[in-house]
């Protein structure tokens, strides 16, 4: 099984507070901790388990600019045979029809079997697997929690529902997945893993390398457009606790009293 | 502006989910002036059922019947959308998981372009609509300009433009003839149901729950032993299941259970739409983050700036002593 994965380098929130900044047309980004996209990393992981039990190959791709190799090393480092970095000025400030685009251009110079993307990213958009199946004309299914392989022609698949439901269904290869996170358990990638592959050659693609034209993808082919980042006001909010941690857990045992919410 | 806009109608066992009624006010939002047409596909006397409803509410309704739409697949569901659709439609679905996965490929077969999981809508300006959308898990909120001048299609998220007790006496009209030959490279074969675990939290009044600020599995004996202290049973966010610390039957949010506790003390989470959407009947909420830009803390009653590994086991200790 050829089995391709896209994965993104997004700021690691669990790491980092998000602060838009003064002038408001980006988060400050100067502090911030990246790494990959979390849903990406069960997207990987699958890959592998899938290929170690059914052979074939794993290729990490992404859409990026230079930064954007350390995270093709480090899914490298878990276990993916091969990474790809496709590059461009041409590329930026594509939406998320640009990505998809971009990811499809790459695809059509391969023959995978299967292609995992994370079911979203840090926008919360959960469009490109979408998307790019669609400029495939291959199936899709968002949200996949269960994968068993049937044959080289069929696989069978799980889709986190509302309720944690788990819908199956039967798909046709070449498909296009979108993974939910608790699929498995990501492997650890260890210091000692990344230095291993860090003189692998990833090769970097670029819209003229993929046959992209300029002005269909990046800025100037976008629809859809972010003009500003803000933060809403707080509305009403939460009544804050302040003083000594005496004080505070006092205060709140009142509370939490009056409430019913101490038996 | 002169686009129809059509809104997707999700249903079940005959009755429309709430979405159905807040696509309308998003609608009305765009363009108060618009004409919205309700879009039911299924099969039977429950789609009749859900179109009579919707009738109630939309000015009309396009009804598309036949046995292979009895069970929503977004692959047959997007060839439907697609043949029934008209150039330049703006089609509104909701951002569940059933619109991630229908509406990303609608839009690139329809040629329109896509806003997924919409949280506000500022109207139009020029050819473009202007929405609010939220990135980083609720973090920061972003304005979003979306060129709709060949259509578009808007995931819109639920409970952010509540019913409005719209009324209308709609016309249903059959569009089934419409439908193509509703066939798919993905099959649906069966829902298999969530398990079921030890202990069901939709019960307990108080819940104690806990985030990944907890940081380690031992750690949640902390969350444990404040909620032993006062008798309160222990949830969770997704990512606490995920790393397999708790049972998924623990776990509060949209791919989780619902709850309607009287008390509710969030240790170390952020507040995401999909955890929040699983606490219903408006609980006394106490969050407790050391973040203090955290979303949970525009919803919570209360809110505490901390780090919890420190706080929480002195709050216990208080409570002991005081019993
Ligand atoms: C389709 C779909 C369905 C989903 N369904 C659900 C669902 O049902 N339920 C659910 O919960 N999520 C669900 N999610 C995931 C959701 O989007 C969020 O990723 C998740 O809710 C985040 O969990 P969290 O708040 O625990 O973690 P985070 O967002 O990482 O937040 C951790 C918080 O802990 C704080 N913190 C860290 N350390 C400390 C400390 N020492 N003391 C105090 N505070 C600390 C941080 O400031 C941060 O605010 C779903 C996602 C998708 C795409």
């Amino acid at each position: 099984m050829e089995i391709l994965v896209c994965v993104k380098r997004v700021p690691d929130t669990a790491e980092n507070e998000i602060v838009v900044n003064s002038k408001g047309t980006d988060i400050e980004r100067g502090d911030l901790v990246y790494s990959v996209n979390e849903w990406d990393n069960y997207a990987v992981e699958e890959a592998i388990q899938i290929r170690d039990n059914a052979g074939g190959s794993v290729t990490v791709v992404t859409v990026g600019d230079g930064d954007a190799e350390e995270i093709l090393r480090r899914e490298m480092a878990m276990g993916a045979d091969k990474g790809i970095l496709l590059s461009d000025d041409a590329f930026n400030g594509s939406d998320g029809k640009g990505i998809a685009a971009i990811l499809k251009a790459e695809i059509a110079k391969g023959q995978y079997d299967l292609i995992l993307t994370g079911a979203q990213a840090d926008d919360g958009a959960a469009q490109v697997g979408g998307m790019l199946a669609a400029m495939l004309d291959m199936p899709y299914a968002s949200l996949v929690n269960k994968i068993e392989i049937v044959s080289d022609k069929v696989i069978k698949i799980g889709r986190e529902i509302e309720g944690g439901n788990q819908e199956m269904s039967e798909i046709d290869l070449p498909c296009v997945l979108s993974i939910q996170t608790g699929i498995n358990e990501p492997r650890y990638v260890g210091i000692r893993g990344i230095r291993k592959v860090a003189s692998v050659e990833i090769p970097v693609h670029g819209a003229g390398d993929l046959g992209i034209a300029a002005g269909s993808v990046g800025a100037a082919g976008a629809r859809v457009k972010r003009v500003d980042y803000f933060v809403p006001p707080m509305g009403e909010g939460a009544e804050m606790l302040e003083g000594s941690t005496d004080e505070i857990a006092e205060k709140l045992i009142e509370l939490l009293k009056s409430k019913g919410g101490i038996k | 502006m002169t686009q129809p806009i059509f809104a997707y109608i999700s249903h079940k066992n005959g009755t429309a989910d709430d979405s159905a009624f807040e696509l309308i006010v998003a609608a009305k939002k765009i363009d108060p002036a618009a004409a919205v047409t309700a879009v039911v596909c299924g099969a039977g006397a429950e789609l009749d059922a859900v179109c009579s409803t919707m009738a109630a509410v939309y000015p009309d309704v396009w009804k598309v019947s036949n046995p292979a739409l009895a069970y929503p697949n977004a692959e047959v569901l997007r060839g439907v959308l697609v043949s029934i659709l008209p150039a330049g439609a703006i089609t509104l679905a909701p951002h569940d998981t059933f619109g991630m996965d229908l509406s990303p490929g609608l839009s690139i077969k329809l040629n329109a372009a896509f806003v997924p999981d919409v949280v506000g809508i500022e109207g139009i300006d020029g050819a473009n609509l202007k929405t609010i959308r939220q990135e980083f898990g609720g973090q920061v909120s972003t304005h979003v300009l979306c060129d709709i001048s060949a259509g578009a299609v808007l995931n819109v998220r639920s409970g952010c433009f509540l019913s409005d007790d719209s009324k209308a006496s709609g016309s249903v009209t059959d569009k089934s003839g419409q439908a193509g030959d509703c066939k798919a490279k993905r099959r649906f074969l069966e829902v298999v149901a969530a398990e079921v675990g030890d202990v069901d939290i939709t019960k307990s009044d108080v819940l104690v729950s806990v985030g990944r600020g907890i940081e380690d599995q031992e750690n949640i004996g902390i969350a444990q032993e404040l909620a032993d202290t006062i008798g309160a049973v222990v949830s969770c966010s997704r990512p606490i299941v995920d790393a397999k610390w708790l049972e998924k039957a623990r776990q509060v949010g949209t791919s989780g259970k619902t709850v309607k506790p009287k008390v509710y003390i969030a240790l170390g989470i952020s507040g995401s739409f999909q955890h929040l959407g699983g606490i219903k009947g408006n609980p006394f909420m106490v969050a407790i983050n050391k973040n203090p830009k955290a979303p949970i803390f525009q919803v919570a009653d209360i809110g505490i700036v901390t780090d919890l590994l420190e706080f929480v086991p002195e709050l216990t200790d208080k409570i002991k002593e005081m019993k």
